[in-house]
């Protein structure tokens, strides 16, 4: 099936994965298992592996491989089985925009700018960290600002320390993980400060990188202002306190000013979803990733998305665990283009627009809904009357809360009507660092009429 | 024959005449088309609501058709919200200048720097004046760090600090108020909300928070406009991203303000006369002060004229018969076709490397931003050539990256690497 037109230097592949990190090399791993062996990986970096490379502490694996793994480990044994198959990867190749008809446009220093044409396209680049501006702190603009990420790859790969005397603000897990990270180098961490009144990192990681260290977490505090001309001198920070219609707001007179020359800045991950919003794929404005079927299939028939592209995760397993689910679906629309003589492209029918297969035995779709209780749902939409594994996470800290999945009331005739209750299911306690799932039965799905909604919501 | 410019109206006139009377600057294609491609055709808006507003509107349309601005015109409530359909329905009318334009204040600098340097003129960083002597036909420079340059002939261009070096020079006439400006930047994704440059109908405090579409398609609200006293202070401060957006909410009600990418201020060198500073006091010292508002458009009039002036004083020395006229736009990558990278690729590798993702920038350019005069030495001058560290990461990703190629391409300690030059390490030292 691969095919190379030097003329125009454009390549055809069955598949297209963008992104060699977990989730990415599991997807092409999946669409090779299933058949379809002609798959091209798209990685920028000078190998595979994606932020694990940096990732060099412990805490990966033990969903996937049963064992504790360091990042490189980890996305080693999956690197494996990638060159075990033969999988073809372009390295230092980066995507500059994926079109509707399926064609993926990358430049490299091998190839230059160079067209690939596909029959089903893997969206899986990942995330990226939100910056400092989005928090619009007050204060001057000195070196020794860095995301936690950008610290993490000073520190890990090119082997130096970008500052002496930290705090750090956010506690996500990398924030966490660099807080430990920091202090094993000999740098003095002087507090974590958390805006919100609990901790959206692992449990694991306040336990072993915060505590274990007796570095403190201040918990309802953020960074007022940042002081320093050349590089960071201090930092104020304050109390936060929810006042309704503006949030969370800096309590006066809480004001504390502490001496350091590094902010690290760990405030959330988004779905780095560039390429996608260029293609005009809709993107969720909860989780910033494209909204997707339960196959992983974006709103672009042959387009799929898995990992943190789609949304963030916990843990790398769960990326690469998802990334399974979009490489069948992948996989199944290859073959099915094939079977119907569309695929491989020729010059016939190279033109030919990509067509949604849909499903052979009758259409079904239910939207998805959640009540804010619930902040998201993964996918946002059914396609199709099978068991489906519905991923979600809260928007809070729920002590003893009850899941309920139902349809809204349908309407009858005769003015009778209940909602139609799905799936109960009471927990001791729900927060937003951890993702849930729960799943709906092909059972579940026959009482529900098509194009109907399915509500998401606790109790 | 040299005088200080005080009329507001000639000072204007300056900056209307750019574009004609510099051909040298924008008389050449290629470079044209460099500065100004992105930034043609978006008119300059003036914004008012109300009886009073409407006054101002006309008042200001009398002014600029005085001025000789081409195109003005006014427009009423509903051609106003046709062209800017994200404005706030309080809005009923708007002074239109079709010959506005933007160009990207960086771009502007380092075509400026870079073509003088490329001529033959020197660049000395980091060389902070502490003192200025004449010996009656040179004059000595010396610097902080103790280098000292002899010159017959010394412009002071010294923005916030021209007060403090013509004082050196001996003249006491001058002096500057820095006055704070600060802004926010919007991501991309808000960058078309508006098609043009708007701004509310003036006031006594000046012509206020304007937002605008930038050549790089993200959206910029500011200035603010705040006296201080101190020359070094550019923080950000809560009272004024505050005014900002208070402003700019009720103006843009779609605008969605919580995609900030950064805030930033900048200080204006505001003079003690009300205009321009642009005299030769004594010798063959010439000021060059309290260049604010409309300073940047400006600047390439003012350039002629003080050439002028310096050419008269240094007893009229032969002009240069050869001279480099052109140079390649900052975007001259951005814009090849994929078959030129990838023609470029095959001997240049490096150009099909990408190192920013948010904003497509590859490691060849980022080697050209340090190579090509005048060359970037530290990160922010990285930025403000190739955009990297400009997009939605704000260097997290790229950052470490663009540091190792610093230091290769520069021959210097990873660790000597700087935000901004002087003390502003990235990194403290190695890793245990």
């Amino acid at each position: 099936m691969k095919s190379f037109d030097p003329e125009k230097n454009e390549y055809c592949y069955d598949a297209v994965v963008v992104g060699g990190g977990p989730a990415g090399m599991s997807a092409a791993l999946e669409l090779y298992d299933n058949g379809i062996k002609d798959v091209l990986i798209i990685e920028r970096d000078v190998k595979l592996g994606g932020i694990l490379n940096q990732c060099i502490h412990p805490g990966f694996g033990i969903e996937m491989f049963k064992e504790e793994l360091t990042g490189p480990e980890f996305s080693g044994r999956i690197e494996a089985k990638v060159r075990e198959y033969g999988i073809e990867c372009a390295l230092r190749s980066m995507v500059l925009s994926v079109d509707p008809d399926l064609t993926v446009t990358a430049t490299s220093p091998d190839r230059g700018v160079y067209t690939v044409r596909t029959g089903a396209v893997i969206l899986a680049m990942g995330c990226r960290e939100r910056p400092r501006g989005a928090l619009n702190t007050p204060g001057t603009r000195p070196a020794g600002i860095f995301t936690a990420g950008a610290a993490q790859r000073y520190v890990n790969v090119y082997g130096y320390l970008p500052g002496r005397e930290v705090v750090i603000l956010g506690s996500g897990d990398i924030g966490l993980i660099m807080a430990r990270r920091m202090t094993l180098e000999g740098a003095h961490v002087k507090a974590v400060c958390e805006i919100m009144s609990y901790s959206g990192g692992l449990a694991r990681n306040i336990e072993q990188c915060l505590n274990d260290f007796n570095i403190p977490l201040l918990l309802s505090h953020t960074v007022v202002e940042t002081h320093g001309k050349d590089r960071l001198t201090g930092v104020t920070i304050a109390e936060v306190e929810t006042v309704p219609g503006k949030g969370r707001v800096p309590v006066k007179g809480t004001e504390q000013y502490i001496p350091c020359d590094t902010l690290l800045l760990s405030v959330g991950l988004i779905p780095e979803n560039e390429l996608t919003r260029k293609c005009g794929i809709p993107l969720s404005r909860v989780t910033k990733g494209p909204e997707v079927d339960q196959h992983r299939e974006t709103e672009v028939p042959g387009i799929y998305a898995c990992g943190n592209v789609l949304h963030v995760h916990d843990l790398a397993d769960f990326a690469a665990e998802e990334a399974r689910i979009a490489g069948k679906a992948a996989a199944k629309r290859v073959k099915e283009l094939r079977a119907s003589g569309q695929w491989p492209c020729d010059s016939d029918c190279a033109e030919a627009e990509a067509e949604d297969l849909g499903n052979a035995q009758g259409r079904f779709t239910a939207k998805l809904h959640t009540d804010g209780k619930v902040r998201y749902v993964v996918p946002q939409r059914i396609s199709a009357k099978e068991d489906v594994k519905v991923y979600f996470r809260v928007s809070d800290v729920f002590n003893d809360p009850t899941l309920v999945v139902r349809c809204p009331a349908i309407e009858y005739p005769d003015g009778s009507g209940e909602p139609l209750l799905l799936f109960r299911k009471r927990y001791a306690k729900l927060i937003p660092g951890t993702m849930q799932s729960v799943t709906l039965t092909r059972e579940m799905l026959d009482r529900v009429p098509d194009s109907y909604t399915i509500e998401f919501g606790l109790v | 024959m040299i005088r200080e410019i005080q009329e507001p109206a000639e000072k204007q006139k300056i900056a209307r005449t750019i574009l004609e009377a510099l051909p040298d600057w924008f008389g050449i294609e290629e470079s044209r088309e460099g500065y100004i491609k992105e930034s043609a055709n978006l008119p300059f808006f003036v914004i008012g609501s109300g009886p009073e507003d409407l006054a101002t509107v006309k008042e200001l349309y009398e002014r600029g058709v005085k001025n000789g601005v081409e195109g003005l015109y006014v427009v009423g409530k509903e051609e106003l919200h046709r062209m800017e359909a994200g404005l706030s329905d309080e809005f009923d009318c708007a002074l239109v200048a079709p010959t506005g334009a933007l160009v990207c204040p960086y771009e502007l600098t380092f075509a400026a720097v870079g073509n003088a340097m490329d001529n033959g003129v020197e660049l000395l960083l980091n060389f902070a004046v502490t003192s200025i002597d004449d010996d009656g036909s040179r004059y000595t420079v010396t610097a902080a760090d103790g280098r000292k340059i002899t010159a017959s002939c010394v412009v002071n261009c010294a923005g916030i600090y021209a007060d403090e070096v013509a004082r050196m020079a001996g003249d006491d006439s001058i002096k500057i108020t820095p006055r704070r400006g600060e802004y926010i930047l919007l991501d991309k994704a808000e960058g078309n909300c508006c098609s043009h440059t708007i701004f509310r109908t003036p006031t006594k405090m000046g012509k206020g928070i304007l937002i605008s579409p930038t050549v790089d398609g993200t959206l910029i609200l500011g200035p603010t406009s705040e006296d201080i006293e101190d020359k070094e202070d550019k923080s950000v401060t809560q009272e004024g991203i505050d005014r900002i957006l208070s402003q700019v909410r009720p103006e843009m009600p779609k605008v969605n303000t919580g995609s900030v990418i950064r805030s930033f201020t900048g200080l204006r060198a505001v003079g003690n006369t009300g205009d321009f500073i642009i005299n030769n006091p004594f010798g063959r010292f010439v000021n060059v002060a309290a260049i604010e508002s409309p300073g940047l458009s400006s600047s390439p009039a003012i350039g002629v004229y003080v050439a002028e002036m310096v050419r008269k004083l240094t007893g009229d020395p032969a002009r240069k018969q050869s001279h480099v006229r052109t140079r390649r736009s900052l975007h001259w990558f951005r814009d090849l076709s994929h078959e030129e990278k990838t023609k470029l690729i095959a001997s240049e590798p490096a150009y099909g490397h990408m190192i920013c993702r948010c904003e497509s920038v590859t490691e060849g350019e980022i080697i050209y931003a340090i190579t090509q005069n005048p060359k970037a030495t530290d990160m922010d001058g990285i930025k403000r050539r190739t955009r990297t560290q400009m997009g939605h990461c704000q260097g997290g990703f790229c950052g470490p990256f663009i540091t190792k190629i610093l230091a290769d391409t520069m021959g210097i300690p990873f660790e000597k690497v700087t935000k901004h030059g002087r003390e502003s390490y990235l990194n403290v030292g190695k890793t245990k």
